[in-house]
Order: C-alpha cells, then structure tokens, then sequence
C-alpha cells in the first residue's frame, strides 16, 4: 500500500518533470520520451499495488522504526558530504563515525568515543595514507 | 588447438607475480568484509571497489573478481556460523548450515561449501572459457534492436530473483530505470531531473545507490530492535567431513554445478535462482527428505556448488555483450569503464590478454580460497564477534569515504543518504532492492538503443519484430512475464521461497 503510494508519487513526479522536456516524436525520441513513459508505467504499477492492496484488506503494517538510528545515520553521511571539503578528512571522519556510532540505543558516550577515535584512526591510515587518496587531512 | 592457446594466454597474465598477489589479496579482503554480518557480496563489492582503481586494468578486474568469490565465500560462513545471510543466495545455506553448527557439525558444513565451491567454480570456469568466444561472436552482429530486447528479457527475468509480489519487482525494475535517466541526455545533452545542480548532470552515481540500497538501508533495518548478539560456537572443530558426509556430498555437487553453470548465464539474477533450485531438487531427490532443515549436509553443498558456478557464469553475458547479470556485475562494468574498456563482444579481441587473465584467475583465485579459508577459519570465525557498534559506524563511514573518493562529489555522499532511507522504506513495504538496482544500470542501455534503433529503422517500431533475434527475445521476455504474473504459478512460486525460509 504505501510502497504503491511511493511508487505513484515518483513516478508522477518524474511524468511532470518529463513534461517540461522536449519530447520528440517516436522517429526521433527527444529527451523527455523516454523517462515520460517509464514514469507512467511506474505510476500505473503503484496503483495497481494500491488497489490490490485495498482489495485484500491488507493492514499497512510497517513494524518498529528506530527515528533515531534513521536521524542520526542520515545526518552523519550528509555530515561527511557537507565537511569534507571544508573541515578536512581527519575532522570529517570523527563526527561522521562518532554519529554514526550514537545510532544504537545501547552504545555508552565512552564506548562512542573510542570508537570515533578508532575508526578515524583506521580509515585515515588505509585510505589517505595507504591508498594515496587525494583529501587534505586537515582542513581550514 | 584455440581454446589451449587462450588458456595459456590467460594463465600466464593471471600467474604474474603482482597478479597473483593482488588475487589473494582481493580474495583475502572480500573474505574479511563478506564474512561480517549483514554484508553480502554486493555491499562489500560496492565497499572495496574504489580500492582497485588505482592498478593496470588487468590487476584490478582480477582483484575485484577475487573480491567478488572472497565476498561470497565469507557471506556463506556468516550463514552458517550465525544464521545472518547477507545476500538473498546465501539465504539458502543458511537453512541447514547454520542447523548443522548447533549440532557441532560447523567444521564439515563449512567443509562442504567450500569443497562444492572449489568444484564448481572448477567446471564454471571451463564453461566459461568455451561458451563466450562463441557467444562473444554471436553478439558482434547484435544491432540496437537485438541490444533493446535482451537488456527487457533481463529485466523481465530478474523478477525471479525478487522475494515476494512480483509486481512490487516489476515496479521497482521500472523505478530503478526511471532513476538511470536523471543526467545529461545522451543524444541532445539536455540535463534532465538535475535541478540546476551541476554535479547531478553526470548521473547518479552507481555506488552510491548501491551502498545506500544494500548498506545504509541494512543497518538501519538491523538497528530496529537491538538484540543481544547471537551465540557463536566456541570454535570450530573437526572440519573434515565424515566418509558417509563425503559420498552424500557428491551428487549435490555435481547437480548443483550443473544447475548453476546454466542459470547463471541468464541475465537477472540466476544465481540467486540456482541456489534455490538446488535446494528444492536436492530435497526433493532426497531418501531423507526430513532431514532437510534439519541439517542435512545436501542442503549446503548443492546451493553452495549451484550459488558458486552461477557466479562464475554470470560473467559470460557481462564479456560477451556487456550486460551485467547482478547487481556484482554492475559494479564490474563500472570498474571496466573506469579503466578505459568498454565491456561486451570486442574485449575479448581488443583485449585478449585481459579477457583470458580474467578467466584463468578466476579460477586460481577459486584456488587461493580452499587454501585460505579452511585454515584461516579460526580468523573468521574471531572477526565475527566484533560487536555490531562497532561495525556499523565502520561501514557507514567507510562507504562515505569510498564513494566519495570515486569522484570527489559530495552529491554522491548524499545520494547514499538519499537511497538508504528510500532503500529502507521500500524494504520495509515488502520490496526487494536488488531489481531496482538492475533497473538502474539496465535503464540507460535500454533508452539508448531503443532509440538508437527507432533512429536507424527511420521510426518504424516494427523493427523490434522483423529482426528475428530480437523477435524471439522480446517473445520469451512476454512469457517470462506472463509466468510471473500468472497467479497459479505465482503461487507455486510463494510456496517455494516460503518453505525455505
């Protein structure tokens, strides 16, 4: 049900999109043609999820969700894609890892830590020093 | 004789001595990474692929080859050991291997695999190094119409590979092609769906929506509910099989050999398939079919053999036309591209050295994986108690790293956001990531000659049907879908997954 709902959004919003390209004819597809059908198959299949899931009664059970497993791991990586330019990789890599590591419910703030710390340390040696990555250690 | 010639070819690129290092040094990696809970092949494939970008073409398709077994191989002890299979294949092992270890049977379960493997991979190889010359050929006189229908059939295909409805499959297929248009247009060079963001107009990156689908989306999954970490046995003893475990061993290998040597070279997906299949015939055959699921050593030899020679067939379609069968194989023609090489039929004579050092290390490094993983077993079994707070953060920031070193894009960094929670909630509503990611790498190959063919038959669709290679093509992909949509068959194909789950 709410796959199908996700389905139909997409892909109405890649139709629209599609819309506003040049679509050609079919002798010679513009750049619109070809995601403006896709994307029509991909609402059609979404509705036809929604409707068969109307139709067996189905109960939209999604389970358990830790929001803060999801808030922090997303917040850490687009941390890592935001600084890394700016802080440098040693920096980045501490925030990054010591988020990501906050994500379990049960991590102690010291086991966090030493993790972060770990983990920079590591990933420093293997990707800057090890495989000659071209990322300033540190930054401004 | 050719065949001899190419073969010595091959073996004395892939017996170089850096070669050879680089081999087991891919097998040793993917190994270590494949052996950690959660991670399947596609995910430590995706992980270590950046690694490689920096030898000759040669050695870096052997080492992320060698990645790929390792990654395999160390996904089907974690299945065993721990009952965490970290790919949808090794899902299979898992239903009697992981119940021959709470026996204390590890040692032979883990024996068998390895053994079936080592066979398998053997035979595959040769299928592999007689069956693409020919094909490679076949493929040279594939027009776009031919290339148009096969990349469909595969598409089609790969719903066998998706658990449950197969019309969530099918959408995904069609969303993950949607997804390959965003970038610049191939024939005009408009940029489409990129939002007058510069670094979008090379396209979403291939890793990141595999690391975001397959990694970020399985730790988030994984920290739901915290459990106390699984039980491992103390160490793994008696790693030989008993004599009446080797004679029950043989007839699986052999058939789980054959089945997988000839599903892997489907396009979409047929290893997952021939595990599977294996599995279901074996218990099926079986004089003790109620052993099954409780342990029988059939039910870890015949998948693991049928999972291992589907592997190593699954690069026929990639070498002979430059069509990846697997999500693996995706990242492969990514590796290829960045080295220059364009896979499909011409490598094979552009690059003889190369297709034929590939071949013959493949099964070297087959090879260097019975000879490290029996006796480095104790290592493994170690690396699977580091605690998941550990692991976690170390893959997430670890695939930050590797995807942003392949481009030095932070929207690549992003988009793994971006695809691990889009991966999560479709996962959570019952969708599998692995057809969309197919969807994804097909979906621009499936645009271009589409149009590239309407362009050469001056609009005329009917080309699709004239041409008879691709007739038939697109005749076996509308009854591949019949089948899968046909509910009778449908449902015989629930009960399949379910009764082995």
């Amino acid at each position: 049900m709410l796959a199908g709902g996700i389905f139909v959004v997409i892909g109405g919003a890649f139709v629209i999109g599609a819309l506003g390209y040049d679509r050609g004819t079919a002798l010679r597809m513009g750049p619109g043609y070809f995601p403006l059908v896709v994307g029509a198959i991909v609402v059609v299949l979404g509705l036809a999820i929604v409707i068969k899931g109307l139709i067996a009664g189905e109960v939209a059970a999604f389970g358990p969700v830790s929001w803060r497993a999801v808030a922090v791991i997303t917040a850490a990586v687009v941390f890592f894609g935001f600084f890394i330019r700016r802080l440098g990789f040693v920096p980045t890599s501490l925030v990054t890892a010591l988020l990501a590591a906050l994500a379990s419910k049960r991590v102690r703030p010291l086991v966090a830590v030493s993790v972060a710390v770990g983990l920079t340390t590591t990933a420093t040696l293997i990707f800057v020093i090890g495989l000659q990555l071209r990322i300033p250690l540190w930054g401004l | 004789m050719d065949l001899l010639d190419n073969l010595l070819l091959g073996f004395s690129t892939a017996l170089l001595i850096e070669n050879v290092l680089y081999c087991f040094l891919g097998v040793l990696l993917g190994t270590a990474v494949g052996v950690l809970p959660g991670i399947g092949p596609t995910a430590t494939v995706a992980m270590l692929l950046p690694i490689t970008f920096n030898f000759e073409p040669v050695t870096a398709l052997i080492m992320l080859a060698g990645i790929y077994y390792g990654a395999q191989y160390g996904g089907s002890t974690t299945a065993i050991l721990i009952n965490l299979p970290g790919e949808s294949s090794a899902a299979v092992t898992a239903l009697d291997g992981h119940e021959m270890a709470r026996q204390g049977r590890a040692g032979p379960a883990l024996a068998a695999a390895a053994v079936g493997s080592f066979f398998a991979g053997t035979v595959a190889t040769v299928v592999l190094a007689v069956a693409a010359p020919p094909l490679a050929g076949v493929a040279l006189r594939f027009g776009p119409a031919e290339y148009f229908s096969l990349v469909l059939f595969g598409l089609i295909v790969s719903i066998a590979l998706a658990r449950g409805s197969a019309l969530k499959a099918l959408a995904m297929i069609a969303l993950g092609v949607l997804l390959g248009t965003v970038g610049q247009d191939i024939y005009t060079g408009t940029p489409r769906y990129v939002f007058g963001q510069r670094e979008l107009y090379g396209g979403i990156d291939f890793v990141s929506v595999a690391v975001g689908m397959f990694g970020i989306a399985e730790i988030l999954r994984n920290l739901e509910n915290e459990r106390t970490r699984v039980s491992l046995p103390a160490s793994v003893t008696g790693l030989w099989p008993t004599a009446e475990d080797r004679r029950r061993i043989v007839g699986p290998i052999l058939r789980g050999t054959g089945l997988g040597a000839a599903l892997g070279i489907l396009p979409g997906g047929g290893h997952v398939l021939a595990s599977f299949t294996s599995y279901a015939v074996e218990k099926r055959i079986s004089r003790r079919q109620d052993e099954f699921g409780h342990g029988a050593i059939e039910g870890v030899a015949g998948p693991e053999s049928a999972n291992n020679a589907a592997a190593q067939t699954s690069f026929i379609p990639l070498l002979t036309l430059g069509l990846p069968a697997h999500p693996v194989m995706a990242l492969m023609v990514g590796a290829f591209i960045v080295h220059g090489i364009t896979p499909g039929p011409n490598v094979i004579n552009d690059e003889p050295a190369l297709f034929w050092g590939l071949i013959a290390s493949m099964w070297i490094g087959n090879v260097l994986l019975v000879l490290l993983n029996l006796p480095l077993i104790g290592i493994w079994v170690r690396m699977l108690r580091i605690p998941y707070q550990v692991l976690f953060p170390m893959i997430i920031l670890f695939a930050a790293v590797g995807t942003y070193s392949l481009n030095f894009n932070a929207y690549d960094v992003y988009a793994i956001a971006f695809f691990g929670l889009l991966g999560y909630v479709l996962i959570k509503c019952g969708c599998e990531p692995a057809p969309l990611l197919l969807g994804f790498v097909l979906g621009p190959l499936l645009e271009e000659n589409l149009r590239r063919a309407l362009i050469i038959s001056r609009g005329d669709p009917s080309v699709f049907l004239t041409r008879p290679i691709s007739a038939v093509l697109l005749l076996l992909a509308a009854a591949a879908l019949v089948i899968t949509v046909l509910p009778a068959i449908r449902e015989r194909r629930d009960t399949v997954f379910t009764e082995e789950e």
